[in-house]
């Protein structure tokens, strides 16, 4: 049991005043980000990761993750009392989150939320403590042709497990690497797509595209809404807990497996929005009471909750093992270990143990944290949404404008957000998928860089990518992901498909 | 545009006339991402998208990415004007696209702002007219906010993370000393 010895050595390091503060602060700064319209988990860690520059690598992985959590936690707050989804994967949230609310059980749905993204969390990082080690090891092995084809993998799983057009994710994905092709080649040293700007030699940095895409994005799409918040109130005090904690344990099978549902759509770049609708569809259709989902079943908001923590937090193992991130959240995670000269992939297992198992070991505290700071704070963020918008959404264009400029301390960064902040308006009206571009912007270097790789060690054969068995079926598989849409069409054509009404109601991630 | 015929030019629910429809703006964007990519592919054979004597040129995988840009846009740009099952449901109606240019508008005006005053001034005044001009309130509770909003930035950022903001070519704040 190295894992064991290796996680207390962890949680000795997590364990500082320093660190437990932070956490603290985090937890606050991340569910005040998952409540405010605008801010979401992968952007407010962007605005927020200037911050921590001056710190050292432990605590700034600690605040910033527990800023992750935060959010995860922050989303279901809005969905359950005001019916308003703060995160795309809290969508399924509100089915039957709200309707409890609208019957007075707005503190029980609260309850069992939290406490499913608690399981939830818990089961993914106890998964990610064991695993993550192996998968490591398993990694160190890996050349250049292995990692493209994960890269490979990664990105055609978007276009097979992706909802919408496979064009538009093909785009947003070959956007993003052309975007992150702009400026001095890694290699040659040649500027490439400059057109002779040489503010364009550092390239696109993708804390701005976050920050612009989801930030100035969904600012620009609240507003077209005309936002007025309706909500109810919460009243969450200890003996709401107590009978709600009395009545969860019910429903072990749906909480075991909305975590598996998670865990795997967590590591796959499926993401969490796809995992809480599937998890909610598979609980609909096995609970007695499925028939009443929609209505204000407590079973309806475990299933989505626990699925959807759980993704969030399998998304990490593959960044932390791969260096090859599972959501944009995640993504910026990583492009903060490089910005504090920490190299993501299987080499941090062996390399920085302390800082490794430091997150690791502040996953588990951080998610209890978070727990005991949203059951206590949720009047006090549930009153934040009825700051009017005209307050609130000039506040949030300057937090984007601060987050920024702070990146590289350039005052074009603040027009590259605009422009990025109007793209991902157009974008999410029309149906374009943002997380593969953010991932095709933070992977494109490397992605690049092993495809030449490997092309210069097989001289430009193709083959090399089949030739031995490991690369060869991740490669396969990768080409089936990306030919899925067309098989599944072939497949409709013979055998009809049972149409699936949730699916509807999913948004494009 | 072959659109027309899709509906009439009703008016949006309660928003007034639609201003553009989904498939409308899905084949402008394709067309602006079928340009990109094909600037991209000639900016990459350009760099040289074959092979050198020290291997694949700076070209080589931008090529490639280039050419998934413009099929999937010509994919799009088809589907946007011929499919059946295109999406003719409304892009935008004249109430949201004012709704959507009075967060925008002053959005550009600000980030101008801040090359001359800096981040702390002119996300002050941004704030206050916001709050003043779209959300009427009173002048004096929205500087109010604006100066206490910014207060706290400013001592989060330049005091206690000691990340320095920008100050604007003007430098109004320097009497601060900071």
């Amino acid at each position: 049991m190295d894992e064991l010895g290796a996680l207390i050595q962890g949680f000795a390091v997590v364990l500082t005043p320093t660190n437990v503060a932070l956490m603290f602060v985090g937890i606050t700064l991340g569910v005040l980000i998952g409540v405010l319209p605008g801010l979401g988990g992968a952007n407010g860690v962007a605005i927020l990761l200037p911050l921590t520059f001056s710190m050292s690598p432990t605590s700034a992985i600690v605040m910033l993750s527990c800023i992750y959590w935060g959010a995860l936690f922050g989303g279901a707050i809005t969905s359950v009392l005001f019916n308003i989804p703060g995160e795309p994967w809290s969508v399924a949230t509100t089915f039957d989150g709200y309707p409890m609310a609208q019957k007075g059980r707005a503190g029980a749905a609260l309850t069992a939320a939290f406490t499913s993204s608690f399981v939830g969390a818990f089961v993914a990082v106890v998964m990610i403590t064991f695993l993550a080690p192996l998968v490591a090891k398993f990694a160190l092995k890996f050349g250049a042709p292995e990692f493209f084809s994960v890269y490979l993998l990664t990105f055609c799983s978007f276009v097979g497990m992706g909802k919408g057009s496979p064009f538009k994710i093909l785009i947003a994905m070959a956007l993003g690497f052309a975007l992150a092709a702009v400026g001095m080649d890694t290699v040659t040293g040649q500027l490439r797509l400059t057109f002779g700007q040489s503010e364009l030699m550092r390239g696109f940095d993708f804390l701005i595209a976050v920050i612009g895409l989801f930030g100035i994005g969904e600012i620009l799409l609240s507003m077209e809404e005309g936002l007025n918040f309706q909500g109810k109130s919460a009243r969450i005090n200890a003996k709401v807990v107590w009978e709600t904690w009395k009545e969860l344990p019910r429903y072990w099978v749906t909480s075991v497996r909305s975590s598996l549902v998670g865990i795997w759509m967590g590591i796959t770049p499926g993401g969490a929005t796809p995992a809480s609708f599937m998890s909610y569809g598979l609980a609909k259709k096995m609970s007695k009471t499925g028939s009443k989902f929609g209505t204000g079943e407590i079973e309806g908001v475990i299933a989505p909750e626990t699925a959807a923590h759980a993704a969030g937090t399998s998304a990490l193992l593959p960044m932390l093992a791969l260096g090859i991130p599972g959501s944009p959240t995640a993504a910026v995670l990583l492009g903060g270990l490089l910005i504090w000269g920490l190299q993501p992939g299987p080499l941090l297992f062996v390399e920085q143990k302390d800082f490794v198992w430091g997150l690791i070991a502040s996953m588990y505290l951080g998610n209890l944290v978070g727990l005991i700071v949203v059951l206590s704070t949720v009047p006090l963020f549930a009153s934040i949404l009825r700051i009017p918008f005209s307050i609130i959404a000039p506040v949030i264009v300057v937090i984007c404008a601060i987050g920024a400029y702070t990146v590289h301390n350039a005052m074009l960064d603040i027009w590259f957000m605009l422009g990025f902040g109007l793209i991902g308006y157009v974008f999410k009206k029309l149906d374009y998928p943002l997380a593969p571009l953010v991932l095709a912007l933070v992977l494109g270097d490397k992605a690049e860089d092993s495809f030449r790789q490997a092309m210069l060690v097989s001289q430009g054969e193709i083959s090399i990518m089949w030739a031995n068995p490991l690369v060869g079926s991740i490669t396969t598989l990768a080409l089936l992901m990306l030919a899925w849409p067309l098989i599944s069409k072939v497949l409709h054509k013979i055998r009809p498909p049972k149409v699936n009404p949730l699916a509807a109601q999913q948004p494009v991630d | 545009m072959s659109d027309k015929e899709a509906s009439p030019a009703g008016d949006g629910e309660d928003g007034g006339p639609v201003l553009a429809r989904n498939c409308t703006v899905d084949a402008v964007v394709a067309a602006i991402l079928l340009v990109v990519g094909v600037v991209v592919i000639i900016e990459a054979r350009r760099l040289g998208a074959g092979w050198t004597s020290d291997g694949p040129g700076a070209g080589y995988f931008p090529f490639y990415i280039g050419v998934i840009v413009c099929i999937s846009s010509l994919g799009i740009l088809w589907q946007a004007l011929f499919s059946k099952s295109r999406d003719t449901g409304p892009f935008v109606d004249k109430l949201q696209l004012t709704r959507v240019m009075s967060v925008l508008g002053p959005a550009v005006l600000y980030v101008f702002a801040v090359v001359f005053l800096g981040l702390y001034v002119a996300s002050a005044i941004y704030i206050a007219l916001f709050m003043i001009v779209l959300g009427k309130y009173s002048a004096v509770k929205s500087v109010l906010i604006a100066v206490v909003v910014n207060a706290v930035f400013f001592l989060m950022f330049e005091v206690w993370f000691k990340v320095p903001l920008y100050k604007g070519t003007l430098e109004p704040l320097r009497f601060l000393g900071y």
